[in-house]
């Protein structure tokens, strides 16, 4: 895409340069350790050495007598009135166990907290963790999944018979068959590594705890401040209305801040007993082990395929690995990958089987993507499995199945939007020069070199979500979202969004709406957001629905504070509201410029309310709590062009190709960069991120040392398109992007790495495709 | 057991008691309540922490505070003068080079200290001397496209 000219104010569709920087490049950004408290102690966590293990005793007079401590609390001590809960119950019955906030009896994972040592600072904190003495009794552990689901595996939960979580089932009656009838039939298994989000910031929390007033205050990392704050209420059994959660700057989150964390309710409950506010910063090794992973799915597809290429009937077994709980959203993550198995292909026999186990490992949660790009990776893989079976190139296979009418009713239950997906395809591949890569392939061979091409032709559920669904899906929890628009006496704007972002520039964006909507220009408008104490009920940040569902909510406030200024100048301009028309900054009579009254005008007169028209109140505001009445359905195609050093098995990435869309675009500058990262956490996936653990429970990769998260030098310039194919489903037309290119991008990846090796007879390569395990796969395949 | 150190920090002379196994990063955050600079790890790996000592860009978690006695420290919040963004920070913001802010000082003062010793390096250059900077945003592009950006600015006045 050209480059779209920065500007430093503007509306929708410009590239306005972001008003969040400034604080950020000065310095001045209040992240949750930035924060003082008077009288504020450190808090630290002991934490379970063992995958598995029963807790004999817990010996802390070491760590009480030491000077600066103030306390260590236990399970038995602590005092919270239930444990950690989960919002999800997707199709009913499923299994939660109990997790306290505090081991109680049992440790299920490395790293789960076993106690809370209170202490003047943090280094006296983490030398008082190891003072406290655990006695275990180590216990059978099981880490893989489908292990897990084995006869005789070792329980995670004593209290059920297996370790079956819960079992989501989607199949057509058709489907037998369509599958038997089918002439050819291609197999694939997939496994979707457990990886780990990794924000640059880690979790932390202060908890502030008035013992006078029942009062608390939790400063939090978060995406979601109000769930935290519903939760704080139940778990620590006090009312609602007297917990405050405070979000600052937000150092990252890619849905590992989407959740209710043990030590968010720790760190209140401590407070209450120290009667002093009481900080946790999460570091480094802690947040490999105590923050959700993602992913983690095993999955064995069955196509029936007709000789052209054209998909029958479609069979899905998966095991998705829970981890030892089920966090905030757990069991409905794999329920997302159950939605989109049929990617943007007209498949309407489908048999979809997805089991949930628990292991004695990190529970899994939304990890960017969350459940689809498991979904995309598969059929993506699986398309091309089918192209190399049957001899045909991945491009036509893709168009033979390509879904073309919409609204499309998925096999799945889904209605997609709208679309255009051959259209966007063949941009992608005229930018990539896919007609000329038989030839660039040819000078890679005569350099020794392998060189593959690879598609991802990605659609994705976002927006979420209608809250009538979430319902039906066993969410305990809406998708609605709020916004209020205030103006001022002086004509400014104050936005107030139940969205929480951490990066996304909603400030930035957020303004440029207003200044479209309501003509208040964009630097005359505040966004703020992410305090409970007063904002309305939020839902936050993730899914890629801020836009789609919060960004719905602030055009609706603005129109409704346009349509309220409108019977105020027709009351002032003595005429009827039928006679004005909006200019984009004022409300004039029809044809007559000199008869108007600017938006900043009737702010001034709704505030002092000196003549108001009959039935009309006081002041300039809205607020909505908009509920979409559908999903949006974001699409593209992204392709990928590796070449291979058969001596190192390094894949260089030589092009990277992405065309998104994401229906109409508000700031495309903040698109690319959405977009930018998400290919990266993408690639990440494909290339290099693995979070493993031993037989023994033992994390393997606990720190960025053996996690390897992208850097710069890891990783290729971009290429970046777009096609608008506007959401009918919203009336911005707008889609959502936070995700789409994680969603896109391993899939793209891997497919070019197998092109390139399928000289070799290479038909499959699993994730990450690490210089170390492609050089093995070269050697085995030669040999 | 504690020690007196004096450090310099943008400019300014500071006396204090600090434990000696402090860090220097921690010395600056907790002690002087520089928060610009920030901790994002604990095996020196990701950057966050970057700031300058005696004009060389360091790890400020890899160093005890007791060690930066008599030195010069330069941390994010002595880049602006009199209110105007240095051409780094400028950079940053014209290029969307940051997204949710948390690496961007110990990105900005690595790519400073980038600048400073190769002026001319290249796109690749840039990315290999950034590699010690981790970003979980932004995919690198725009950071890569701020560090040329500010390079020529900084060759031009």
């Amino acid at each position: 895409m050209a480059t779209v000219e920065r500007v430093t104010s503007g509306g929708i569709g410009d590239s306005v340069l972001r008003k969040e920087d400034r604080k950020f490049v000065t310095g001045e950004g209040r992240y949750v350790d930035d924060l003082k408290l008077p009288g504020m102690l450190h808090g630290a966590f002991v934490r379970s050495s063992f995958g598995h293990a029963r807790i004999v005793s817990i010996d802390a007079s070491a760590a009480l007598a030491m000077p600066g401590v103030h306390a260590v609390l236990t399970h038995a001590t602590l005092p919270v009135v239930t444990g950690v809960l989960s919002a999800s119950n997707p199709g009913g019955d499923v299994r939660h166990p109990e997790q306290a906030v505090l081991a109680k009896e049992f440790a299920r994972y490395v790293g789960e907290p076993v106690a809370m040592v209170i202490a003047d600072d943090r280094y006296l904190a983490s030398d008082a963790v190891n003072a406290v003495h655990v006695e275990y009794e180590p216990l059978p552990v099981v880490v893989d999944a489908e292990q897990a689901l084995a006869p005789g595996a070792p329980l995670v939960h004593a209290e059920y018979d297996s370790n079956l979580c819960k079992t989501l089932e989607s199949i057509t009656d058709g489907f037998d068959a369509a599958l038997a009838k089918a002439p050819r039939k291609v197999t694939l298994r997939v496994h979707n590594q457990r990886v780990t989000p990794m924000p640059m910031e880690t979790r932390g929390c202060i908890g502030d705890w008035s013992n006078s007033t029942g009062e608390v205050t939790l400063y939090t990392s978060t995406q979601v401040a109000h769930f935290v704050r519903t939760f704080i209420s139940i778990v620590c059994g006090t009312s609602e209305a007297k917990v405050r959660v405070v979000t600052p700057d937000v150092g990252g989150g890619f849905g590992a801040k989407l959740n209710t964390y043990r030590e968010e309710f720790a760190v209140c409950a401590a407070s209450k007993v120290v009667g002093r506010p009481v900080k946790w910063i999460e570091d480094r090794t802690e947040n490999a082990v105590a923050t959700i992973h993602g992913r983690d799915q095993t999955q064995y597809y069955e196509a029936g395929v007709a000789e052209n290429g054209r998909i029958l009937a479609l069979k899905l077994d998966a095991i998705q690995n829970n981890g030892a709980y089920n966090q905030l959203l757990t069991p409905s993550i794999s329920h997302l990958t159950l939605f989109m198995v049929p990617g943007c292909y007209d498949i309407q026999d489908v048999s979809i089987t997805i089991r949930q186990a628990f292991t004695n490992t990190t529970p899994t949660d939304a990890y960017r993507g969350a459940g689809r790009p498991e979904a995309t990776h598969g059929i993506e893989r699986l398309l091309d499995a089918i192209a190399d079976e049957l001899g045909l190139d991945p491009v036509e296979v893709r168009r033979t199945n390509f879904i073309t009418e919409f609204p499309y009713a998925s096999a799945t239950g889904l209605s997609y939007d709208s679309g255009d997906y051959a259209a966007t395809m063949d941009v992608a591949l005229g930018h990539a020069d896919y007609a000329g890569f038989e030839a660039r392939r040819a000078e890679s061979k005569q350099n020794g070199r392998y060189r593959g091409i690879g598609l991802s032709t990605y659609v994705e559920v976002c927006g979420l979500a209608p809250s009538a669904v979430t319902a039906a899906l066993g969410i305990g929890a809406p998708g609605w979202e709020h916004s209020t628009v205030r103006l001022h006496p002086t004509g400014k704007a104050t936005v107030i969004t139940g969205t929480s972002p951490h990066g996304q520039g909603h400030a930035t964006s957020w303004s440029q709406i207003a200044q479209t909507e309501l003509g208040i220009p964009f630097e005359d408008v505040e966004v703020i957001h992410g305090d409970t104490a007063f904002q309305p009920y939020g839902l936050g940040t993730y899914g890629s629905r801020s836009l789609a569902v919060g960004g719905i909510a602030l055009y609706r406030s603005l129109g409704k504070v346009r349509e309220k200024a409108r019977e105020l100048a027709a009351h002032l301009l003595e005429c009827s509201v039928d006679d004005l028309e909006w200019t984009g900054t004022s409300w004039q009579v029809k044809g007559s410029p000199d008869r108007a009254k600017t938006i900043q005008e009737l702010a001034y007169a709704g505030w002092t309310a000196a003549t108001l028209p009959e039935g009309i109140e006081p002041v300039l505001e809205a607020t909505t709590f908009h509920d979409p009445p559908n999903f949006t359905f974001p699409f593209g195609t992204h392709i990928c062009e590796v070449e291979i050093d058969p001596t190192t098995g390094r894949i260089e990435i030589l092009q990277y190709t992405a065309v998104d869309d994401c229906g109409n675009v508000i700031n495309p500058m903040i698109v690319d960069g959405q977009v930018h990262g998400g290919i990266i956490q993408g690639l990440g996936q494909a290339l290099f991120e693995e979070t493993v653990y031993a037989d023994d429970g033992q994390m393997r990769t606990p720190t960025l040392v053996e996690y390897l998260v992208p850097s710069a030098a890891d990783v290729p310039p971009m290429s970046l398109h777009r096609t608008t194919t506007p959401s009918p489903s919203n009336p911005l037309g707008v889609k959502g992007i936070g995700e789409a290119g994680t969603i896109a991008a391993s899939a793209a990846i891997v497919n070019a790495a197998v092109d390139a090796l399928s000289v070799l007879g290479i038909r499959h390569i699993e994730m990450p495709m690490q210089p170390a395990r492609i050089w093995k796969l070269i050697e085995e395949a030669k040999s | 057991m504690s020690q007196t150190i004096t450090v310099t920090v943008n400019g300014t002379a500071h006396t204090a008691e600090v434990e000696q196994r402090q860090l220097l990063v921690h010395f600056l955050r907790e002690t002087l309540n520089l928060t610009g600079t920030h901790v994002g790890c604990d095996t020196s790996t990701c950057g966050c922490c970057t700031v300058h000592l005696n004009g060389e860009a360091i790890l400020s978690c890899s160093l005890l505070a007791v060690q930066a006695d008599g030195c010069a420290v330069r941390t994010v919040e002595g880049l602006q003068q009199d209110g105007v963004l240095h051409p780094i920070q400028q950079a940053f913001h014209e290029n969307h080079g940051l997204q949710c802010g948390f690496c961007t000082p110990g990105m900005m003062m690595a790519a400073l200290g980038v600048i400073e010793q190769h002026p001319d390096a290249s796109d690749e250059e840039v990315r290999e001397a950034l590699e010690g900077n981790l970003c979980r945003c932004t995919g690198y592009q725009n950071i890569v496209a701020a560090v040329r950006s500010a390079a020529d600015e900084m060759a031009r006045s």
